[in-house]
């Protein structure tokens, strides 16, 4: 197995370049079962709902539910076609499930939930959380959500992500019975402490540095892509201006009249048609946004990787000053055992009896000190390898899905320009009549 | 009208010899206020062709020509029915024997100026000219020196615009190359319509312009001066009695022309700024791309890729840009100043109208009183007026299908450089998808063999 070999490799050094590759992915998930969950369910999040209720402080407010739908895969490949399973959830209880498995994996790279409000918006863009639209982008975004975790090697077998899907009642219960929070905060409080790791694995040095990349060029890009949005819907709109003018003008010719009459109204038509172009943009925006959101996550993997190697360096480093002081008592009473004379004159006072006491008790800090290193360089060799493999999953996902979300672009790109050639030689042709 | 007349004359018996105005004869009569000397046996269907024509600056010309008085015929048929004759294509092939050109500028310093010239080639076959071919410099004082003596000397047509003046130093850059590249532009289109025009393009002032080398500027300009102070004040303030609805029909389509003009002005100047500020986003937008690449591996190619996509639209939309502010913008501004030389020539036909109204007026109370005949000069003013009208009608319908043609023409090159634009992104676009693609199924591959 991966992670004996790892064993060998030393963790405190931690620099020593793994040589993985996908094979030894269903070795180290931490389950060991080869099938994942989105193998024997179908996931969907299939329509929503506005609803009003009360909130914690007894307010009316609306909220939005999801309706997650399962279906058993066995049943499908039967050929039969069962009523799904269905339960409505949340937002808030897609968060809370995300939480958890961030807490309860801190190894995994953990898909992002769709962005909470709208951000990145051009301006004619609603961004208000109860738009239809707004709605519409976030429940497909939930679905690939529970598409990504139910596909995922180790979190598929995740207990509470199935009660998620299949157990209306009871389901918060069990979640916060896991006792997920006060890890959390406790990691958190950690994590927020300055803390300066002596030896990171320089593989997960360098993947901080890409998440700190990744962000900042999918931020800068959805900004631009916003403002780029932004002045292309002014282009269209301003010619719709000639279709009012044609078609004003048209009132005044004779010959020219109908071509100008009907030149104006495909003006019109080609202004309208910027609105579902740019609609069908905020897809491309999605996608990319749940990169910019991975990036975040892709940077808690490698702050636990940091983490971890600071408790075992800590560790470590308490162990070194016990062993330090046990040898320079140890030394020192040698020391005094072979000038007896002299030290018990000098150091009359000192009993043999308090020294034993203390070394003894040194000796068993050392022993304790020894199994926490142990520890500790088990928990990081484990953190380690199994965040390793899975930034390498990440990372061909990531290459494989943003390189479909560009050529989904370059697409969409393409049929703007036909559009824009149909429309406009279309116009050409009312004024060829002219 | 020895030539031209028998033949011209023959469809237009009710109206007066449009021709006579056309080629007219601003002898220098005593008579101020006749500008338009016609002889009034045109009235009385005899056809004025014996009258001696004199030109403005006292040259005796030869009265017409056959090119002219074929166009004439084209001009009135226009008027009356748009079937097809024969002699209207005729007319129309036979009014391109005079090719004018406008273009080579050259900037030009001295102490006292700094100007550019133009230079100006003709290409004929006219008799009128000594040679088929001439060559010379012109600058734009020259430009305006012609249009002006043809307006004075031909008042009854519509002149065509030149570009704006600009006197106000330091509003225009007019050394700029794009500026003098617009004017030269446009002073080409002023010259080719002078030339093309079938009564203008015989003007002896036009002959000066394209074949002396030096511009006699002086030259009769006194008394043309005169001549358009007295229209003025003869019809200062007067109201109209009877202003045939055609002309104010005019009017009001010329003033909403102008105001849709003015509304598809700000429209291509905000899709300019638009467009400008799209490319701006743009770039910064493929650049992003071009950052993004440089921290992946897998995908450093396909971002690439998107980033020259990107910067192949950039280039199609600046040369949309650049295009359309070339070639709309100039038309529209064209046609602005047309709708003002069309207003001007209106004016002058109700002034005209005005001056004969005035006449007749004085002439019906005074008749009542020692009951004289209707004098000579009001007849004069009668026929003035009729030719004006006719003029002026031909005209009209000249410059509509003018302005029929270049509409056409523009708002189809217009819709070309968009249709243009998105196809050049379009490809771009295709065949970035094709790369990738490709690229993917190598990958699958690679990954379905491992």
């Amino acid at each position: 197995m991966a992670e004996d070999r790892r064993d060998r490799s030393g963790c405190t050094s931690g620099s020593e370049p793994i040589e993985d590759d996908l094979d030894d992915n269903e070795n180290t998930t931490m389950v060991g079962s080869a099938s994942t969950l989105s193998s024997r369910l179908e996931v969907s999040v299939a329509e929503t709902e506005k609803r009003s209720g009360k909130n914690a402080m007894n307010m009316q407010e609306m909220f939005t539910v999801y309706l997650v739908e399962t279906r058993p895969m066995e049943a499908l490949a039967e050929g039969r076609n069962p009523a799904p399973d269905s339960l409505w959830r949340r937002y808030s209880e897609f968060e809370v499930l995300r939480s958890y498995l961030l807490v309860t994996y801190p190894a995994i790279v953990v898909s992002p939930l769709p962005e909470k409000r709208a951000e990145f918006v051009w301006h004619k863009l609603s961004a208000d959380n109860m738009d239809p639209d707004f709605v519409e982008r976030r429940r497909v975004g939930l679905e690939n959500f529970l598409q990504r975790v139910t596909s995922h090697p180790v979190l598929s077998h995740d207990n509470i992500l199935y009660q998620f899907l299949t157990e209306e009642q009871g389901w918060k219960e069990a979640v916060y019975e896991t006792g997920f929070q006060d890890k959390a905060d406790s990691r958190l409080r950690a994590l927020s402490a300055t803390f300066r790791v002596r030896n990171p694995d320089k593989r997960f040095v360098e993947m901080k540095r890409y998440s700190d990349e990744l962000q900042t060029h999918t931020s800068q890009l959805l900004r631009a892509r916003a403002r780029v949005a932004d002045r292309l819907y002014g282009v269209y709109k301003v010619h719709g201006n000639y279709g009012r003018v044609f078609s004003e003008w048209s009132v005044l010719e004779k010959q020219m009249g109908d071509g100008l009459q009907s030149a104006g109204h495909h003006m019109d038509a080609y202004a309208a048609s910027i609105d579902d172009i740019l609609e069908e943009a905020e897809h491309y925006g999605d996608q990319l946004k749940e990169y910019l959101f991975y990036a975040e996550a892709l940077r808690a993997v490698c702050r636990k990787h940091e983490l971890s190697q600071y408790e075992l360096e800590v560790a470590s480093q308490d162990l070194v000053s016990k062993k330090q002081q046990r040898e320079e008592l140890a030394t020192g009473s040698v020391r005094t055992f072979s000038l007896k004379g002299m030290t018990s004159k000098l150091f009359g006072q000192e009993a043999p009896e308090p020294r034993e006491a203390r070394l003894h008790l040194l000796e068993e800090q050392i022993s304790e000190g020894e199994e926490a290193v142990k520890e500790r360089r088990a928990e990081c060799q484990v953190h380690v390898g199994s965040a390793w493999v899975d930034v390498l999953r990440f990372r061909q996902q990531k290459d494989r899905d943003i390189r479909e979300a560009l050529i989904g672009y370059a697409l969409m790109q393409i049929n703007l320009c036909k559009k824009g050639v149909q429309m406009w030689s279309n116009t050409k042709e009312c004024f060829l009549k002219m | 009208m020895s030539v031209g007349a028998p033949r011209g004359l023959q469809p237009v018996t009710e109206t007066t010899h449009p021709l006579s105005a056309a080629q007219e004869t601003l002898s220098p009569v005593p008579d101020v206020t006749a500008s338009c000397h016609i002889p009034n046996s045109s009235n009385s269907g005899g056809g004025g062709g014996d009258k001696e024509a004199v030109l403005t600056n006292g040259t005796p010309i030869e009265t017409s020509s056959p090119a002219s008085a074929s166009s004439l015929l084209n001009r009135l048929q226009l008027d009356d029915d748009l079937e097809a004759d024969p002699l209207d294509l005729y007319a129309s092939t036979e009014t391109r024997d005079l090719f004018v050109t406008v273009d080579d500028p050259k900037k030009h310093v001295s102490t006292m100026e700094t100007y550019i010239t133009y230079r100006v080639s003709t290409k004929t076959t006219r008799i009128e000219f000594d040679l088929p071919e001439y060559s010379l410099r012109r600058r734009y004082q020259d430009f305006d020196w012609l249009r002006m003596k043809l307006e004075d000397s031909q008042p009854t047509h519509l002149i065509p615009p030149l570009p704006e003046k600009f006197v106000m130093k330091g509003v225009v850059d007019r050394f700029s190359e794009e500026f003098v590249e617009t004017r030269m532009k446009a002073l080409d289109k002023f010259l080719k319509r002078v030339a093309d025009h079938p009564v203008l393009s015989f003007n002896p002032h036009l002959n000066a312009f394209l074949t002396s080398k030096d511009l006699n500027k002086r030259q009769g300009l006194a008394l043309l001066t005169k001549v358009g102070e007295s229209v003025k004040q003869a019809a200062g303030g007067y109201k109209l009695r009877a202003r045939p609805a055609e002309y104010s029909a005019m009017g009001e389509y010329l003033d909403t022309f102008n105001q849709k003009l003015g509304t598809m002005d700000r429209i291509a100047q905000r899709i300019l700024k638009e467009q400008t500020e799209y490319l701006v986003e743009l770039r910064e937008y493929g650049s992003v791309y071009s950052g993004w690449a440089g921290s992946e591996d897998a995908l450093q190619s396909p971002l690439e890729g998107v980033a020259g996509c990107v910067s192949t639209c950039c280039a199609a939309m600046e040369d949309l840009s650049e295009g359309m502010s070339q070639e709309l913008l100039p038309v529209l501004r064209e046609y602005v100043l047309y709708i003002e030389s069309m207003k001007n020539v209106l004016k002058k036909r109700d002034q005209s109208q005005a001056e004969y109204e005035g006449r007749l007026e004085a002439a019906v109370i005074r008749r009542q009183e020692d009951k004289t005949p209707v004098p000579v000069e009001v007849e004069k003013c009668q026929d003035r007026v009729e030719c004006f009208n006719a003029d002026l009608k031909a005209d009209w319908e000249r410059w509509q299908s003018n302005k029929r043609q270049d509409f056409r023409q523009l708002l189809t090159s217009m819709a070309d450089k968009n249709i243009n634009y998105y196809e050049k992104c379009q490809s771009a676009w295709e065949s970035l998808v094709s790369q990738l693609q490709d690229d993917q199924a190598e990958n699958t591959n690679e990954t379905n063999c491992d």
